[in-house]
């Protein structure tokens, strides 16, 4: 929904950086974004082809880490992977667990410039 | 309707169609080819470990609000639920049982007119509107600028009603120390399962309207059962704020809540 938003704010940091360290160009972004974190990875990169334009990083690619979803069942005491659901279900107990642990991230991870 | 979609003048182009597909999908992650080989100059490829959120701007400036309200031993409340949910008028009967024992303000957010505002003013009560022209969301900046300019004198508990929307709210940290996320009677008893991910990030979750559950057919049970599958960590209430009812264990989790002065 807000994925203009969050690229916009992601590429001043892009170009911060790439400012910082003197760059003449970015030639990678590599974002880590978690399967839970409500952001559509398409209008995602749509929103990037439009916010890069025109800046350093604009032939820069745009690579997405997915992080997968990790909970705590406190039943159990024990971290689980869960489905890409919001419902985290244990697989030990079957219980609904709320304490998510992993899976929500949105992240600029690393960015490679020349 | 969002500036942040894309489908204001500015940025005319039309991410609001996209279809918003299964959360599932986001693993097909894509490996970049190196772009590296296609280029021709000699200078080596430096690579910058960043680790930053991408709403790196807005986390920073909730965390500064944070530390406000902290220091201030304020409870701040963010409000979040669609149009219509009954944010205001249960603000407007807090206001005037609990708020009358404890000072209250509140910050609420619209895309356009002070009626809200207008609803909530109270003689013992604070209140700032914010209009948001086009934005779906508050971010944190405008929770800092409206809270500056109210006298917060006193005030123990800050109400923060936020635009109507399940959506983007999720994302926006405003500083808050609860997230109240309401579901309403009239809406469907699905929506938590719609919207999960407004209701995983909830605090409590308010289950609201319940006086004209009966004639909307609306089964609460179905309703319970989703909330407890999606928000397990969340405090549950039922309540009316047109009858009353369950408004005493809503006040009661604020006071619960209270930081010591």
């Amino acid at each position: 929904m807000h994925e203009v938003g969050i690229m916009s704010s992601a590429m001043e940091t892009v170009l911060a950086q790439a400012r910082a360290h003197h760059a003449t160009r970015v030639c990678r972004i590599v974002l880590r974004i978690g399967v839970l974190a409500g952001v559509e990875v398409e209008a995602l990169r749509f929103a990037f082809e439009v916010v890069a334009r025109d800046t350093l990083a604009a032939k820069a690619e745009l690579e997405i880490e997915s992080v997968s979803v990790r909970a705590y069942c406190a039943t159990c005491a024990e971290e689980f992977d869960a489905k890409d659901s919001f419902v985290l279900t244990c697989p030990r107990c079957g219980n609904f667990s709320g304490d998510l642990r992993q899976g929500r991230e949105l992240e600029l991870s690393r960015i490679d410039m020349l | 309707m969002c500036v942040e979609c894309g489908c204001n003048q500015r940025v005319p182009f039309g991410i609001k169609v996209l279809r918003v597909l299964a959360p599932g999908l986001l693993r097909a992650s894509t490996v970049a080819p190196s772009v590296a080989a296609t280029d021709v100059t000699s200078k080596p490829i430096r690579s910058v470990d960043v680790r930053l959120p991408l709403l790196a701007k807005n986390d920073g400036l909730a965390e500064r609000n944070r530390t406000l309200f902290r220091s201030q031993q304020m409870l701040v409340l963010n409000l979040v639920s669609s149009p219509g949910s009954g944010k205001t008028t249960l603000l407007e009967k807090t206001l005037d049982g609990f708020g009358l024992e404890t000072k209250c303000a509140v910050v609420v957010g619209d895309l356009e007119t002070e009626n809200d505002a207008r609803r909530l003013a109270r003689l013992h009560v604070p209140v700032a509107q914010i209009t948001t022209g086009t934005a779906c969301h508050l971010d944190a900046e405008m929770v800092a600028k409206s809270v500056a300019s109210l006298d917060l004198a006193g005030v123990r508990v800050l109400f923060i009603e936020n635009v109507g929307n399940l959506v983007c709210p999720a994302e926006f940290d405003l500083g808050e120390e609860l997230r109240v996320v309401l579901l309403s009677t009239t809406e469907g008893e699905d929506k938590p399962l719609k919207y999960p991910p407004i209701f995983k990030s909830a605090h409590v979750v308010l289950l609201t309207k319940i006086d004209v559950a009966g004639v909307l057919g609306f089964n609460r049970e179905a309703a319970v059962e989703n909330i407890r599958r999606i928000a397990p960590q969340a405090k549950f209430i039922q309540l009316s704020a047109r009858s009353g009812e369950g408004m005493e264990e809503w006040f009661a989790l604020l006071r619960s809540r209270l930081p010591k002065s």
